[in-house]
């Protein structure tokens, strides 16, 4: 058992952890904030991404106590519904889900795309590493494909990621 | 209320809430995560334990011998069940293989015990502790080397085994123009994204489980069965469901786990299955070898169709019911069809989105474009020259609506079907070889009993419960619509419960019954509460409007919240159906449209676009609609394209079972999708003068990408999935 503070969505909590605990089941199971969702705990499709120190990861992929002082965002930290986050409240729009499961993953992941595309760190699809990063559709599929919607909403997620951005689908 | 003759005009048809494409009401909720799915309940009961599943690591035999000392002395331990302490277990009426297996072993990964801990990592790790000595037995694993040694079955749903009219072999023998192909469909995942999961506590010997499940009262009725307790023991709550798709139709291991877990710890258990265990502890869409035989005329009229289908499955398991749809969908005098059913000692196949007509379209759609080839004419004139507006098995029984025509005549016209060249290979977009492919698409309307309570109170808002489950569908949100329009309020007014078996008892999801049959449901409570609220006024129910928050009749008008008075109001009903269904055959009908791209080099196929024309009575909610019809477009490029439960055939498991291993269509996979819904209103089904729309969509859409990987290549693959080991010798690429 290991003592630790983690910071999540700007508050500071105190937890004694089995060291064994993921950051997933330290959300869900200790914090009980269970909008991260843990859909295969092996970092397989996505469910449980959380924005760590600004860039998001596989949260059932990495253990609790190697978090303490990061700054962690989970869906939770970006809206709520009276207040929606704008990604948030594109997919509501666009109808960017249907069981919903995945839906929390999708944004988290999609609020960090847009950020790493604004610092311009290319991807696989990348075709150009010397030209500024543009969202283009190659790019914003490519980014999102570690998020799985098995109900498959991904024309409509893209419609709703697109929107915040600034550009069509 | 009984529906027994077609509807005529009704509240529903002014269409004020009902028929605009409304955001999900839950939506709030779902995009910031608080909306609570099954694991997640922490909530409702103190002091919850942890349950992990140990599942057979053999596919047939039994247990010799199993060895608990070592994770019994672990850290944390409260208990372990296993069959040999579990006491006697009865078997659901739904499920084939039993849900704790021991000393027999009916399948791999069966659950054969769970480690219930303190914690979840103390579960996982004494878990591993469990010692089992297996003895293993000699298993049927091959559908294709059983495929001479299988059963007649008697379906219970879907049709006889058997099936003919006129006489197919002269006609088939006779015909000009013959097709005989064979076609293979893989076993297929439904891989929701919330595994099955759910939380057990007893009070005294009343059960309640919080769960994730689509059939309330199915998964109550079998667990009351497996537990030997009285089904009014059992309470089942499941407001949020992550995915089904048939897979939690029935009830499954962590319901019982959870319960047996509980039980012997003395204190409520959470259990959810392991990504890695669900694909072989659960059930599975079966495989299929398919027989397709068409003979037609030179012209195209088909004059005899035949379609014969091997699946397998365990003891008690059913046949995948492929042949269905080519008893109904194409014209044609001579016809036949056979379903033969393997003992294989696999998983539990069972139903996945569409069961029967997802794996028959799969194949019967390629064998319209190979006969359209054939022939020289286009595979959509070939379609509408073989549709028939009645059943072709029983002539005086007419379609309440069949649209299959319009469906293809305006997607051939949106995605510029005119400019497909006919003769495959042709098109070239640089490196990509460029093709199109069209299917139709069809799925059966199911019409059954669902029932409804709704309260009204004194603010005039109104109350919705059923035990109707919202598995991505959208019933929420359409069950509000219907209430909001029936009693003349607007959305914000209505608020609905679901996923309770203290709940009147609904159609449930599945089958695509559940948006047409749970509003109808809610249409005939709605209307028995109008009545109430009426005959309390003193109004004559037939008179009375309501509209804009008022009851009005004559001159007299009254706040809907002031009928209801110092007290609730409150009215139970069900819909229940009579002959309609037998009178006419009620089904649904599309059209896809698909562009592939393959890679001339590498064979790597994309999907460039796709189109789906759908024909499916009232839209309730166009924006949730065509989310179900994308979504199942999408699945339909899976296995089109990646999906296969591959079989171990020595050792009887499939062996991709995670997500990493069973490929599912990713963001990447799938470029903007085109729906339109053609104008239909179906007062032969229902007051809704709905239908079902989720499934359709899957329909067909597996058949439109292989018909256009064809119309790029010149290479028909009929084993799917479609992956470019398949087209790489036939393209050959140095």
């Amino acid at each position: 058992m290991t003592t630790i503070s983690l910071d999540v969505n700007a508050e500071t909590h105190q937890l004694e952890l089995d060291n064994r605990t993921t950051l997933l089941d330290a959300l869900r199971e200790h914090l009980h904030l269970t909008g991260t969702k843990k859909g295969c705990d092996h970092g397989q499709c996505g469910a449980c991404t959380v924005i760590v120190d600004g860039r998001r990861i596989n949260s059932c992929l990495t253990l609790a106590v190697m978090h303490q002082g990061d700054e962690i965002t989970t869906i939770e930290g970006l809206g709520t519904p009276d207040g929606l986050h704008p990604l948030q409240a594109a997919f509501v729009e666009h109808d960017g889900y249907q069981c919903g499961y995945c839906t929390p993953g999708q944004i988290c992941s999609a609020v960090a795309v847009l950020a790493e595309v604004k610092a311009g760190i290319p991807s696989h699809v990348t075709a150009d590493l010397n030209a500024p990063v543009r969202l283009t559709n190659a790019e914003l599929r490519e980014r999102m494909s570690g998020n799985i919607c098995r109900c498959g909403a991904y024309s409509n997620i893209a419609e709703a990621i697109s929107e915040v951005a600034g550009r069509s689908a | 209320m009984r529906f027994e003759h077609p509807a005529t005009f009704n509240p529903i048809d002014q269409l004020k809430v009902i028929g605009h494409p409304t955001s999900r009401i839950e939506g709030p909720l779902k995009t910031t995560g608080t909306a609570p799915y099954a694991y997640e309940r922490h909530n409702v009961v103190a002091n919850q334990a942890y349950g992990y599943v140990v599942g057979s690591a053999i596919g047939k035999g039994r247990i010799g011998a199993i060895d608990l000392d070592a994770a019994k002395a672990a850290p944390g331990v409260l208990a372990i069940v296993t069959a040999d302490n579990a006491g006697k277990l009865g078997k659901g009426e739904r499920n084939a293989a039993p849900l704790l297996g021991g000393p027999e072993i009916a399948h791999y990964h069966q659950a054969v015990a769970v480690v219930v801990a303190g914690t979840f990592e103390q579960a996982r790790a004494a878990a591993q502790l469990v010692r089992i000595d297996y003895v293993k037995g000699d298993g049927k694993f091959d559908l294709a080397a059983e495929r001479d040694s299988v059963s007649v079955p008697d379906p219970k749903i879907g049709g006889p085994a058997d099936t003919a009219v006129g006489d197919f072999a002269s006609a088939f023998a006779a015909a000009p123009v013959q097709l005989d192909a064979t076609y293979t469909t893989p076993d297929q995942g439904h891989a929701m994204m919330e595994p099955h999961a759910s939380i057990a506590a007893w009070d005294g010997d009343k059960l309640t489980v919080w769960t994730s499940n689509q059939m309330i009262a199915w998964g109550a009725e079998d667990m009351a069965k497996t537990l030997g307790i009285p089904r009014e023991n059992v309470r089942l709550v499941s407001p949020y469901i992550g995915g089904g798709f048939g897979g939690k139709l029935f009830l499954r291991a962590d319901v019982l786990l959870a319960a047996l877990g509980a039980r012997a710890a003395g204190r409520p258990v959470k259990v959810a299955l392991q990504r890695p265990l669900m694909f072989n502890n659960t059930t599975h869409r079966p495989a299929t070898i398919q027989r397709i035989r068409i003979g037609a005329e030179r012209d195209g009229k088909i004059t005899a169709i035949g379609h014969e289908s091997w699946s397998g499955n365990v003891s008690e398991g059913e046949p995948d019911m492929a042949v269905s749809q080519t008893r109904l969908l194409y014209a044609g005098a001579n016809r036949m069809t056979a379903t033969r059913l393997a003992a294989l000692d696999l998983p539990e196949g069972n139903a996945m989105r569409a069961p029967g007509e997802a794996s028959g379209m799969m194949a019967l759609e390629i064998a319209i474009d190979e006969l359209a080839d054939k022939l020289g004419i286009d595979p959509v004139a070939l379609r509408i020259a073989n549709d028939t507006q009645v059943d072709p098995e029983h002539p005086q029984r007419h379609f309440s609506q069949r649209q299959l025509v319009q469906c293809l005549n305006e997607g051939a016209a949106r995605f510029g079907w005119s400019k497909r060249n006919a003769k495959p290979g042709q098109v070239r977009d640089g490196r990509w070889l460029v093709g199109m492919g069209v299917a139709a698409a069809f799925r059966n309307n199911l019409v059954t009993k669902s029932a409804a309570r709704v309260r009204l109170d004194q603010q005039g808002r109104v109350t919705v419960e059923t035990d109707m489950t919202d598995i991505g569908t959208g019933s929420y949100t359409i069950i509000a619509q219907t209430a909001a329009e029936m009693m003349g309020v607007p959305l914000e007014k209505v608020t609905v419960r679901l996923g309770d078996s203290d709940f009147p008892v609904s159609c449930g999801s599945g089958g695509q019954w559940g948006g047409n049959n749970s509003t109808a449901g809610v249409y005939a409570a709605c209307t028995k509460l109008r009545e109430t609220i009426a005959q309390k006024l003193g109004f004559n129910s037939a008179e009375a409007l309501f509209a804009d928050g008022v009851v009005r009749s004559g001159n007299r008008s009254v706040p809907l919240g002031q009928a209801a008075g110092a007290g609730d109001l409150a009215a139970e009903d069900a819909i229940e159906y009579g002959d309609l269904a037998k009178t006419y055959q009620q089904s649904t009908f599309g059209a896809h449209f698909v562009e592939v791209g393959v890679d001339a080099d590498t064979a790597e196929i994309r999907v460039r676009r796709m189109l789906a024309v759908c024909a499916a009575g009232r839209i309730l909610n166009p924006k949730a609609a065509r989310s179900q019809v994308i979504g199942a477009m999408t699945m339909g490029v899976g296995a089109a394209l990646m999906e296969d439960l591959v079989v171990d055939k020595r050792h009887g498991l499939f062996v991709n079972h995670d997500l990493a291993g069973y490929e599912v269509p990713v963001h990447a996979d799938i470029p903007h999708q085109d729906m339109i819904f053609l104008d239909e209103t179906d007062p032969i089904s229902s007051p809704m003068k709905a239908k079902g729309v989720a499934e359709l969509g899957i329909c067909g859409v597996a058949a439109a990408v292989a018909n256009a990987v064809h119309n790029a290549t010149g290479v028909r693959v009929r084993e799917y999935p479609i992956t470019l080991d398949k087209l790489l010798e036939a393209l050959d690429i140095d």
